[in-house]
């Protein structure tokens, strides 16, 4: 039964390695458990998380999504271009729109872009990685072109236009946590139910696993990945508003890489980038992971050259961990069936 | 012209893999200038002995000796070295090199130890394939080849080493008759030169026909060795499932009902010009079985294809118990009642990263589904239902798919068609890598679907397949059905000499 426990040590590796890391800056940087620091924290992992969950929709379909930071950013900028100013209509209306609608707007941008990253790749059969390159510079051109380069400040809101509320999306406290992380609690539990329990969910892991049997089951194989890309526009819309509601500012720059971490956190979950595994719950502990050991580096004063290399070895080795248990996993299995027969 | 020496021996040889023993203590002799039939029901261990002989393996304990002496390989380029070549069953050649790249792969031919001499690979190359009969230009792309082609390429490849144990893996079973005599003639010519070759096959008659010696294997061991000419057919099966051949199914006994699938004027562009499937119409009856016989490239399983709805580009007209459904696609053809069990199960008909229960409830989710969410009572209900209907082998419904027998997951990928509740099943290649043993309960399987009401059509290369199950015979040609007749009128003459090409005049 050796293999059976290193099994399941292997799959809850990425928890284990979530308690090494809290355990060693517990110990080794004053404060850092401090519910101060782990607000913070919490704070930082949600924005990464939020990311990571939409992109294990698309991992898990056995796509890619490189553009959501530039998504983040562009999204931030017409929040924070409609804070500012009315939208013209017709040729001496100049319509503002309140918190409500604004919010409804930019989210219905990200789902916009998510939709046409899902056209490209599921309609014209461009590769994910190269539809969503493509995206992602020209989002990030569109929000440097929507300023002119520079940023919307004093994003405070007025009551007058029914915007006062802006700075509590990432500003705000509820029972003591930010309300940034209440909203990646909803979308993560949704996210999870959708996965777990819906058709849908059911779908896109069938698409990642094997999409042309999926197709002769009768699955649409093109309408589900378009859904996983619209999900990934989503929450980096999400992301966008948060962080330019946090800052009450939006910079056109605003998101730049951000694709990266997220990534690292759904690989680290236990998504595979060829599709067919992964989940929520692996993702938000992957982003608890890159979260606390970026954090906790800061805390300690290890240089910023030196996180990203070991940061880059937490990911390999994560991903050659990953492939020693599949590969633990299908000797096990194949045992299992011999002794059946 | 039998050498008195084997020129390669396998002794006492054992494989043991985490929890099963592939190969126990099994005696194999490879005589020169002779074909060395080996065979055995999938399992059996054939491929583990061959991988061991070209050293793709280690054995567990035994030894190799080659021309008396003994060798250890420490992978194929070790044993390549030594002359012992294997074509594997999967063709292993690179689509987009040419035929001399792939020939000279991993031993490329270099000036001065730098940059590649294309035109000694070239040279040589031209003289392989010439040797084999087959003047292709070797600088022809792989991909432009066809699968019987390419199979040449393959061999050509083991001679350009000079093979003197050349190791055949199922070499046939994606050859139509013409390509699959055009290998028989290579290969008589290949043992005139004296060469060892070992040839595993499912296909009894075809070994019978040019086998020399054979040996069978069952469950890992070595059951018997014998003469091929002092052996028949019956013999063969008997030591390979330890017991006589099964009575096959039988045509129909029942009337066909009401007709559940009308094809008319089904029309399937070829990308350079001319049809792959070329104005089909036909018709299915419910409880009837109609079997499309044909060659590679007849057109069979676009036609299938055609008519599942995954070809975007075919045109005619498909309807199921009345209710056209040209207009609709695959997933609203399955919804209509049609299902598709392809050819190649891994590839296109279970998701592998699936469970047995996920892959059975895979295309009939909204049958499970209660407002929002999946119901895993109902969907474990009909796993249980469906695993016990199909006799499916497996240790349980959260068994990965890929741990099963070919036969158990072509059981699994028919549940799964079998749970969208369809009128008309359709069977692409239906026991492809399938066990002798478990092709007639396959068989038994179908008959009894079709017992039920189904109306089922299938497409099949193999002969013995199509007189076994088919209630009445379509004969596929170049697009064309060539022929139509019901299961007591077909022959395999007749049948034969439909499927070939007509020879062109001169």
């Amino acid at each position: 039964m050796g293999g059976d426990t290193l099994l399941l040590l292997m799959r809850l590796r990425t928890v284990i390695a979530l308690v090494v890391v809290l355990a060693f800056f517990s110990a080794a940087a004053p404060n850092f458990l401090s519910s101060a620091n782990m607000v913070l924290m919490l704070k930082h992992v949600a924005l990464n998380a939020i990311l990571a969950i939409g992109l294990t929709y698309v991992i898990v379909a056995g796509g890619i999504d490189l553009s959501v930071g530039s998504v983040a950013g562009l999204t931030g900028m017409v929040a924070g271009f409609l804070m500012l100013n009315g939208v013209p209509v017709g040729s001496d209306t100049l319509v503002r729109f309140n918190l409500f609608e604004i919010i409804l707007i930019v989210l219905a941008l990200g789902v916009a872009i998510g939709l046409l990253n899902g056209l490209l790749v599921a309609r014209l059969k461009v590769a994910p990685f190269i539809a969503t390159l493509g995206t992602l510079y020209v989002v990030r051109g569109a929000a440097l072109l929507s300023s002119d380069g520079r940023t919307f400040p004093d994003l405070v809101g007025d009551a007058y236009y029914g915007t006062s509320g802006f700075p509590v999306i990432g500003g705000g406290y509820l029972i003591g946590l930010p309300v940034s992380v209440w909203i990646l609690a909803v979308i993560a539990a949704i996210a999870a139910y959708v996965t777990l329990r819906t058709p849908l969910g059911r779908q896109i892991y069938a698409v990642g696993g094997n999409a042309v049997a999926a197709a002769l089951s009768g699955i649409r194989v093109g309408r589900v990945l378009i859904v996983t890309y619209m999900v990934s526009g989503f929450c980096a819309a999400v992301v966008g508003l948060i962080i330019a509601s946090e800052l009450q500012a939006a910079h056109p720059a605003t998101g730049e890489t951000f694709e990266l971490n997220a990534i690292a956190a759904a690989v680290l979950g236990g998504a595979s980038m060829s599709g067919g595994r992964g989940t929520i719950l692996g993702t938000l502990v992957g982003a608890a992971v890159i979260g606390v050991l970026g954090d906790g580096m800061v805390m300690m004063g290890v240089s910023a050259f030196w996180q990203m290399v070991i940061k880059g070895l937490v990911i390999i080795a994560a991903v050659l961990l990953d492939g020693a248990q599949a590969r633990l996993q299908h000797r096990v299995a194949i045992r299992r069936a011999a002794a059946m027969a | 012209m039998t050498a008195p020496a084997p020129r390669m021996r396998a002794e006492r040889v054992s494989k043991l893999y985490p929890g099963v023993q592939a190969l126990d203590a099994v005696d194999f002799e490879i005589h020169a200038g002779a074909v060395n039939v080996l065979i055995g029901e999938n399992g059996a261990g054939k491929s583990t002995l061959m991988k061991i002989i070209a050293g793709v393996e280690q054995p567990s304990a035994g030894r190799l000796l080659l021309d008396g002496a003994e060798v250890s390989f420490a992978d194929p380029a070790a044993a390549a070295r030594q002359g012992v070549c294997m074509v594997f069953q999967e063709l292993s050649l690179f689509a987009n090199l040419s035929i001399a790249e792939n020939i000279f792969i991993g031993r490329e031919r270099c000036r001065l130890g730098i940059d590649i001499d294309q035109g000694s690979e070239i040279a040589r190359a031209r003289e392989v394939l010439a040797r084999l009969r087959h003047p292709l230009d070797p600088r022809a792309l792989v991909s432009s080849l066809t699968i019987g082609q390419q199979q040449i390429v393959e061999i050509a490849r083991a001679l350009a080493q000079d093979a003197r144990v050349l190791i055949l893996d199922e070499p046939t079973s994606a050859l139509s008759s013409a390509e699959a005599e055009t290998l028989f003639g290579v290969i008589a010519e290949l043992k005139e030169r004296g060469v060892a070759i070992v040839y595993i096959s499912h296909r009894l008659e075809e070994l019978k026909r040019i086998g020399d010696h054979v040996t069978v294997l069952r469950d890992g061991r070595l059951v018997a060795t014998a003469e091929m000419r002092e052996v028949d057919v019956p013999w063969i099966v008997r030591q390979m499932i330890g017991r006589d051949a099964p009575a096959r199914a039988d045509c129909a006994r029942g009337v066909p009902g009401d007709e559940v699938l009308r094809v008319t004027d089904m029309l399937l562009p070829r990308e350079r010009g001319g049809f792959v499937v070329d104005h089909v119409s036909l018709s299915v009856r419910s409880g009837e079985i109609v079997g499309i016989y044909g060659l590679l490239g007849a057109g069979r399983t676009e036609l299938l294809e055609s008519i599942m709805g995954c070809r975007r580009d075919a045109t005619g007209s498909v309807a199921v118990a009345g209710t056209d459904v040209s207009r609709l696609d695959v997933s609203g053809r399955v919804a209509a009642g049609v299902a598709l069990v392809p050819e190649d199960r891994r590839h296109s008909g279970f998701v592998g990263t699936f469970s047995v229960a996920r892959n059975l409830t895979l295309a009939s989710l909204r049958r499970f589904t209660r407002l929002f969410h999946l119901d895993p009572a109902r969907e474990a209900s009909a796993v249980t239902a469906s695993t016990s209907d199909l006799a499916i082998k497996a240790a349980g419904p959260d068994t990965p798919v890929t741990t099963l027998s070919g036969g158990n997951q072509q059981k699994v990928v028919i549940g799964k068609a079998l749970l969208t509740k369809p009128r008309v099943l359709l069977l692409d290649e239906p026991t492809r890598g399938v066990d002798v043993g478990a092709k007639t309960e396959q068989y038994r399987l179908i008959r009894r679907l079709a017992d039920e009401g189904l109306g089922v059509l299938f497409a099949t290369s193999e002969l013995d397949e199509l007189t076994a199950l088919a209630d009445r015979v379509l004969v596929m040609r170049e697009g064309v059905i060539a022929l139509d007749l019901p299961c007591d009128d077909a022959d395999h003459d007749s049948i034969t000499a439909a499927a070939n090409p007509r020879a062109e005049a001169a």
